[in-house]
């Protein structure tokens, strides 16, 4: 034992982690930090939130419900499921200047592409253009993978709902009708458009859909969606992209158009309009409901009063617990002896 | 050895006796007995995997996520990918099977090194080098000095006289000191001739192996005769060889059947109660778990019925599936989705932060004592935070109160004390390290560790006082210390007790040193002449005598007895004559007791050598007397002893450890209660209690339970009670939970008004440990400040400490340091070992060691407190984020028809607990302090909130999911509110279900990053470093998924490429993580406030002081130890039961002569001896049988019963 004394083997590291020494800082719920604090950030929410409020008053919205429960509505008689091929058009009138840009949205209600069968059926190999999956779908497509065994290009549920309402937009002058143009390049997402989705290269495009069969509810085949514009068919349309992004939630609304260009580059002027629509799309069924909206943007968005609003509360909220804070510390405060 | 090294498989029929033959390999082969290799790992390479991952299946959360993988892989049900489940359950497999390995793999290595030593075996009459692996049953072996014993071996022959041979069984049972074992004489004539040995055929017969390392039977065969086997005869595997040449023995036990091996039996599964707890919380989830899927399972049948069959134009339901059969898919596709309330992780997580709370147990350089080189050990890894919640304290006293080292301290010598200093007004003087200490210089003969401090009595010696030499002479002359003389002048001393150890050697350094001993002589020098006494009897020391005597023939002739003993005993049998002596030694015994010291009175007489002869003559008779032997010994004793002189007292101090006071004040300040049980004497123990702190003179009363029947002790403890409180009801004993039917009882804590002690005797407890009075003994004894427990035998420690467990719900520690503790030590829910002089055996079943008892507030306080506060804020935080996490879910169901659509993204719910919220949580855990270590010992109250449970509990989980509750509403409604119908600044649509979900998962992220900030109060680098790295870790992570390139080389795997860019660069995304952010926080934040403003916990208080002290507080003030005047009489110093006096007188353990004296002086009897020279030298050498008839029967199985209760005078 005697001679062990000077031999220190076992003796541990005196460094700053292993004696449990790292300095730290150790911040506490203080009065002199929570209350001011909470005045601050009650402050940076007011300013916030007014700021946020204001935009979003900015931001005008013309919502137009077209689904035609009410008899009184153009659309009544197109709401009728055997009824094929309805047109009917809707009129509306704007007070002041719609200033542009403007954004044609349409809505639909009830409906639910968050469901999760609707939003596993697809086969994302087919969508980015693998030909092996043209002729094979995923079977998470089904039931839309095969009909009469011949494979659906593209497969599942969610391409063969495409929403397939179309619309015309003329404004009213002197009683004429002067159509809207409306700009369908650029609504889907960039990386939908350019990475996401690919038609297969093959040429004429026509060619790698040999031998499959388009989605039920469609009416034309994925290659030909886009009469007026070949690089705008397949997989790669604009409109099919934005409806394969599906909605998060049940109510939602999706990018149709966007007026840019000719007179209408600075908005839809004060007026009569007419909107001519083709109704194809049956949404009664569900108890669904289908709308047009115009709207256009700020730098937060479209329009959503709800954050503003939330911004404003909180910050008074913030406020009053300050004052509450600040009223509790002078009263009870911390007792200090022992 | 079977394939999967399950050797316990292999006993289909068990050995009834063994048969052996020496020299006789096949005759043993056919018995098909173990060789000696061992094998103590679990796993071989092919087994590993199978078996450890049928143990890992084990485990219910390990079970469950198999489960889930199944449900997953059945496409109707599965609502995520396999990879979810397999990625969090492959790297907890493999954490876990790594573990196992390493572990595996280093007792695989020891097995190695173990088995490849080499020891000479006598194969075809010749000595050869072998493996241990290879030794076999039946073989001769020898081993040489310092070897360990290679199996369990039948010593046949010895190269030492009477073929003896020294063991040390250290690695047994942790003794240091040395054993003897003896061959028979007709195998020790064997000696070392090869050719004999060779030709040795004796036949063994013996007992089946078993556990038991202090008994052994059998019989050797040879040439025609039996002889009877012993333990004795044996040397067991794990014993190391000693002071011996060499020996030779018969492999009787090889391997796994050796008793050592027989020994290494599971040691008993401990849990925390955070473990149970946790397992009791698991069970409610998997309830919880189940209740959502139903509630969701139940709303999919009704949106089936209602809106789903309407829907069915676009999401056509397959052929002939019904809403119910959908609800029933739901409620499983639910089940996984829902998993994550169930974490995988948590299992893992926890083992990691016990073990680098364990680790920095190990690294405390506080709890390293530097005198022996010993750092403390977490020998267990599982049980820190249960450090943190220790209520009651049992400690040992012996060895762990107290050093186990005796120094001499005071005297009286005929009416006049020695050993207080005093300055020159009279005062006197505390001794303290600095005192100045008498010089021995004069007497080359001196033990240089010897301390005093009083000159006046060296000056007496060497003014030649006859009284003061009378006393030195019997210290000398009256004991059955072992002397040994390595070299010329340098005395080793092996005294039977401690004791006995410091007297002789307080003898021998006044001058009067005992030098050596034969059996019938004892020489010592004094005052530098040799002389030589004739040693014509001991009269030994016993439990019932307490006093022990010789009488000594003195070199001139005259025939004295000299006798050593409890005080009470000798005044009974003084001579009138020294009366007034008495009473003057009567104060200073009361005295030296007052100071907690341990006394002996001291007395002479000379004999009449016509007296002694017959006394001798009939001393014979009686010593040969078949019947009655000891009684009429006795009586014989008794006849002469008396009529003595009275020589004076001494005061020997039983020397506390460091710090034994300052941390029993810390740890009742803690609120911890303190039981010490002890095998040691009422008046001892008492004493110590004293002198430590635990009993106080400022207290009410000390109650002494003593009484000797059912009914007095019954009675002692009503009245404690009543005096204690006398308007006890006596039906409020137990909690109202007791009412409920639970089949355990939980006993209340009493308040009670002032300060109690209860010291028990050994004999009342047993009647108070009976089943009708346990209660009545817990009742008050919980009642009371102080308990103290003397003369307890292992088992009723093991049954105290199971008496408060059962019926109190508090956590127990238990610390001691010898065999006698383990029973304790496994009993109570931590153990403690002090790894110091007694030995291994209680560190070997501990949980914790370290050396010194003071260390033991460090582990509680600090890193007791540290880890079940950091284990605490850990599993609340783990749960509230994980039920943040599973809870959005719940809302989002109702938005998505039920279907069991996941809101996050696969890869975020495959990675959010193992990547992005690991690291700081695990940081947290494991830096987490809320005040420092000295503030943790300025405020030992701090302790307390650990044992009242308050950091987790039911009722704070049930906090944690209200919490998450409301955070998940927050986390789901506000980006739904803030998404709905919004659009990108361009336009575009950002309301889509892969924006929502990296919106909402990164809110999430957000919201539980910062609700750890919150619940971190110590933020060093790392922690800040984690933090900020996970949060940057998810951004990487989430914009590699969601790249171009990932989706390209994957395209199903990776489908929410372009989300982050698209969606994170819009204000209003974060403007809204921002906000859920602060909505999150701001009502925790507020409720923390003003909780602390208006009822602020110990810690706040603290916590508050720290930051207003900002620097260290100042050290506590120096206690100053109180000096007591007590009437209280103090225990005798003998502390063991039997005497050593035979073993003297008998020569069995004489050894070689050692080196020759230089004087010329010529012994009456054989040449001089010495004893070996091992061991401590205030130790003692058991003699290796049991010294006490009643060994209590504890535990069989463990190797308690190899060692004698070293304390505990039954």
């Amino acid at each position: 034992m005697v001679k062990q004394e000077q031999e220190l083997d076992n003796r541990p590291d005196n460094t700053a982690f292993t004696q449990q020494r790292l300095p730290a800082w150790q911040p506490m719920l203080s009065a002199g930090i929570v209350i001011p604090g909470f005045v601050l950030i009650g402050l940076a929410f007011i300013g916030i939130g007014i700021a946020l409020f204001v935009t979003s008053r900015s931001i005008q919205v013309l919502e137009i419900d077209y689904t035609g429960v009410a008899q009184d509505s153009p659309c009544y008689r197109c709401s009728d499921p055997d009824t094929k091929d309805c047109m009917c058009s809707m009129d509306f009138s704007i007070d002041t200047l719609f200033k542009g840009p403007v954004f044609f949205y349409y809505g639909l209600t009830n409906y639910f592409q968050n469901y999760r069968r609707y939003g596993a059926s697809k086969d994302a190999n087919q969508l980015s253009g693998d030909l092996k999956y043209f002729t094979n779908p995923s079977s998470d497509c089904s039931p839309y993978q095969y009909d009469n065994d011949k494979p659906i290009v593209p497969c599942g549920s969610i391409a063969n709902s495409m929403f397939n309402d179309t619309f015309k937009l003329y404004q009213i002058v002197n009683g004429t009708r002067k159509q809207v143009p409306l700009d369908g390049k650029g609504i889907a997402w960039w990386t939908d458009y350019n990475v996401k989705y690919r038609n297969p290269s093959v040429t004429p495009l026509e060619n790698a859909f040999n031998g499959t069969v388009k989605p039920v509810f469609w009416s034309r085949p994925a290659y030909k969606l886009d009469p007026t514009d070949p690089a705008n068919n397949g997989f790669i349309n604009q409109d099919f992209l934005v409806w394969m992004r599906r909605a998060a939630l049940p109510n939602f609304r999706k990018l149709y158009r966007r007026i840019t260009e000719g007179d209408y580059a600075e908005g839809l002027p004060a007026g009569n309009y007419t909107l001519e629509i083709a109704y194809n799309y049956p949404v009664l069924s569900f108890d669904g409901e289908k709308k047009v909206v115009f709207s256009n943007v700020s730098w937060m968005g479209g329009k959503n009063e709800f954050l503003g609003i939330a911004y404003l509360v909180i910050g008074s909220l913030c406020i009053v617990m300050s004052i509450v804070m600040l009223i509790v510390y002078a009263k009870f405060k911390f007792p200090e002896e022992d | 050895m079977s394939f999967f090294g399950l050797d316990c498989f292999r006993k289909e029929e068990r050995e009834l006796e063994r048969k052996l033959r020496a020299n006789d390999r096949e005759y043993n082969l056919s018995f098909r007995y173990a060789t000696n290799a061992i094998k103590t790992s679990k796993y071989n390479l092919f087994s590993f995997l199978p078996l450890n991952l049928f143990e890992q299946f084990q485990r219910i959360a390990n079970a469950y996520f198999l489960f889930l993988l199944v449900l997953q892989v059945i496409p109707q049900i599965s609502s995520l990918s396999w990879f979810t489940t397999v990625v969090p359950l492959v790297l907890v497999l493999s954490v876990t099977a790594a573990k196992d390995a390493t572990d595996d793999i280093n007792r695989h290595r020891s097995d190695n090194q173990v088995n490849n030593r080499k020891v000479q075996v006598l194969i075809d009459r010749k000595l050869r080098s072998e493996k241990w692996m290879d030794v076999q049953v039946g073989d001769i072996i020898k081993l040489e000095n310092n070897q360990f014993v290679t199996a369990d071996l039948l010593l046949l022959s010895s190269s030492e006289p009477l073929n003896l041979v020294y063991i040390e069984t250290a690695e047994l049972d942790g003794e240091t000191n040395l054993k003897v074992r003896q061959a028979l004489p007709v195998t020790g004539d064997l000696g070392d001739d090869i050719e004999k040995l060779a030709d040795f055929n004796g036949e063994v017969l013996c007992e089946p192996p078993n556990n038991r390392l202090d008994r052994f039977t059998g019989t050797l065969a040879f040439s025609g005769q039996k002889y009877p086997l012993d333990n004795e005869k044996i040397l067991l595997r794990g014993c190391t060889l000693r002071n011996t040449e060499w020996c030779f023995g018969l492999v009787l036990f090889g391997g796994p059947e050796t008793k050592l091996m027989q020994n290494c039996g599971k040691s008993t599964f401990k849990r925390t109660s955070i473990d149970r707890l946790m397992n009791v919380l698991v069970l409610c989830i998997f309830g919880f778990l189940a209740c959502m899927c139903i509630i969701l399972a139940i709303g999919n049948y009704f949106w089936e019925l209602n809106k789903g069959s309407q829907f069915t134009v676009f999401l056509p339901r397959l052929d002939g599936n019904s809403a119910a059969f959908s609800a029933f898919l739901t409620f499983w596709s639910y089940v996984i989705i829902l998993n994550t309330v169930v974490p995988i992780s948590l299992y893992v997580s926890v083992e990691i932060i016990r073990l680098g709370n364990s680790f920095y147990i190990d690294w405390d350089r506080k709890m390293y004592f530097a005198r022996n080189d010993t750092p403390a050990e977490a020998r267990t890894t599982t049980l820190n935070e249960e450090l943190g919640q220790i209520k009651y304290v049992f400690s040992d006293k012996t060895g762990t109160l107290t050093q186990n080292i005796m120094t001499f301290n005071k005297c009286s010598i005929n009416g006049k004390t020695y050993g207080d200093v005093f300055d020159y007004t009279g005062q006197r003087l505390e001794i303290t390290e600095h005192t100045e200490t008498v010089d021995f210089s004069f007497n080359p003969l001196a033990d240089p560790r010897f301390m005093f401090h009083d000159h006046a009595l060296v000056e007496a010696v060497k003014l030649e006082n006859p009284e003061v030499h009378a006393f030195f002479r019997l210290l000398a002359l009256c004991h059955t210390v072992m002397a040994e003389e390595k070299k010329e002048g340098e005395l080793f001393y092996q005294a039977q007790s401690p004791d006995e150890g410091a007297l002789v050697t307080a003898a021998r350094n006044f001058g009067f040193v005992f030098r050596s001993r034969t059996p019938d002589s004892i020489s010592i020098v004094e005052m530098g002449k040799q002389r030589s006494y004739e040693l014509l009897a001991i009269l030994d020391f016993n439990n019932v005598r307490k006093r022990m005597s010789i009488i000594v023939r003195t070199p001139e002739g005259k025939l004295s007895l000299y006798c050593k003993g409890a005080d009470t005993i000798i005044y009974e049998r003084l001579h009138q004559s020294c009366s007034k002596l008495m009473d003057v030694t009567t104060e200073h015994l009361n005295e030296f007791a007052g100071e907690g010291l341990r006394t002996l009175a001291l007395a002479y007489k000379d004999l009449d050598e016509e007296y002694f002869e017959q006394w001798k003559q009939r001393h014979h008779e009686a010593s040969t007397a078949l019947d009655d032997r000891g009684g009429k010994l006795d009586q014989l004793y008794e006849e002469i002893e008396k009529d003595l002189l009275l020589l004076g007292a001494t005061a020997i101090e039983d020397k506390l450890q460091d710090g034994v006071p300052q941390t029993i004040e810390q740890l009742s300040k803690a609120d911890i209660k303190i039981w010490v049980l002890t095998g040691d004497k009422q008046e001892t123990a008492e004493n110590i209690g004293y002198s430590c702190n635990l009993l106080r003179e400022e207290m009410n009363e000390v109650f002494i339970v003593s009484g000797n029947s059912h009914e007095d002790v019954k009675q002692e403890l009503r009245n404690a009670r009543t005096s204690m409180k006398p308007d006890a009801a006596e039906n409020s004993v137990f909690l109202p939970e007791s009412v409920s039917g639970k089949s355990v009882k939980v006993m209340a804590d009493e308040v009670v008004n002032g300060e109690y002690g209860l010291v028990i005797n050994g004999h009342s407890l047993a009647y108070a440990l009976e089943r009708s009075m346990e209660l009545e003994f817990l009742k008050t004894a919980c009642m009371c400040k102080a308990v103290i427990c003397c003369r307890v035998t292992p088992l009723q420690k093991a049954q105290v400490v199971e008496l408060v467990k059962k019926y109190k719900q508090a956590v127990t520690l238990a610390i001691g340091d010898g065999a006698n503790d383990v029973s304790m030590i496994k009993a109570a829910h931590i153990g403690v070992g002090i790894s110091g002089q007694e030995g291994m055996q209680a560190v070997l079943s501990s949980d914790y060691s370290f050396a010194q008892f003071r260390f033991l507030q460090r582990l509680l306080l600090v890193h007791g407190r540290w880890s079940y506060l950091r284990m605490c804020k850990f599993l609340r935080y783990f749960f509230y984020k994980n039920f943040t996490f599973t809870f959005v879910h719940f809302w989002y169901a109702f938005f998505c028809g039920f279907s069991a659509q996941t809101v996050y993204d696969e890869w975020f719910i495959t990675l959010y607990n193992l990547v992005y919220t690991a690291l700081p949580v695990l940081g947290m855990s494991l830096f987490e302090q809320d005040v420092n270590d000295v503030w943790s010992f300025q405020h030992p109250q701090l302790y307390v909130p650990g044992q009242l449970n308050l950091y987790f509990s039911k009722k704070a989980f049930f906090k944690c999911a209200l919490h998450s509750c409301y955070s998940s509403l927050v986390l789901f409604f506000i980006p739904y509110a803030t998404m709905q119908d919004t659009v990108r600044d361009d336009g575009k649509d950002v309301a889509d279900y892969q924006s929502f979900a990296l919106l909402t998962q990164t809110c999430l992220l957000f919201a539980v990053t910062i609700q750890l900030g919150f619940e971190m109060s110590y933020w060093t680098a790392v922690n800040t470093f984690f933090v900020l790295g996970s949060l940057a870790m998810y951004f990487a992570v989430t914009f590699t998924m969601y790249s171009n390139g990932m989706f390209l080389m994957l395209p199903s795997a990776f489908p929410f490429i372009g989300t982050a860019r698209n969606s994170l660069n819009q204000p209003n995304v974060w403007l809204t993580i921002f906000l859920t952010s602060i909505l999150c926080v701001l009502p925790v934040l507020t409720y923390r406030f003003l909780l602390i403003q208006l009822c602020p916990t110990i810690n706040d208080k603290v916590m508050f002081k720290v930051r207003q002290a900002k620097a260290s507080p100042p050290p506590p003030p120096r206690r100053t130890r109180i000096r007591r005047t007590s009437s209280r009489r103090s225990g005798y110093a003998f502390s063991h039961a039997q005497g050593y006096g035979d073993l003297v007188t008998s020569g069995r353990f004489l050894r070689r002569p050692a080196i020759s004296r230089s004087s010329g002086f010529t012994h009456a009897g054989r040449t001089t001896t010495g004893f070996s020279p091992m061991g401590r030298s205030a130790g003692y050498s058991p003699t290796g049988r049991p010294q006490n008839a009643k060994v209590p029967d504890v535990e069989v199985m463990s190797l308690q019963m190899y060692r004698t209760i070293t304390d505990a005078a039954l």
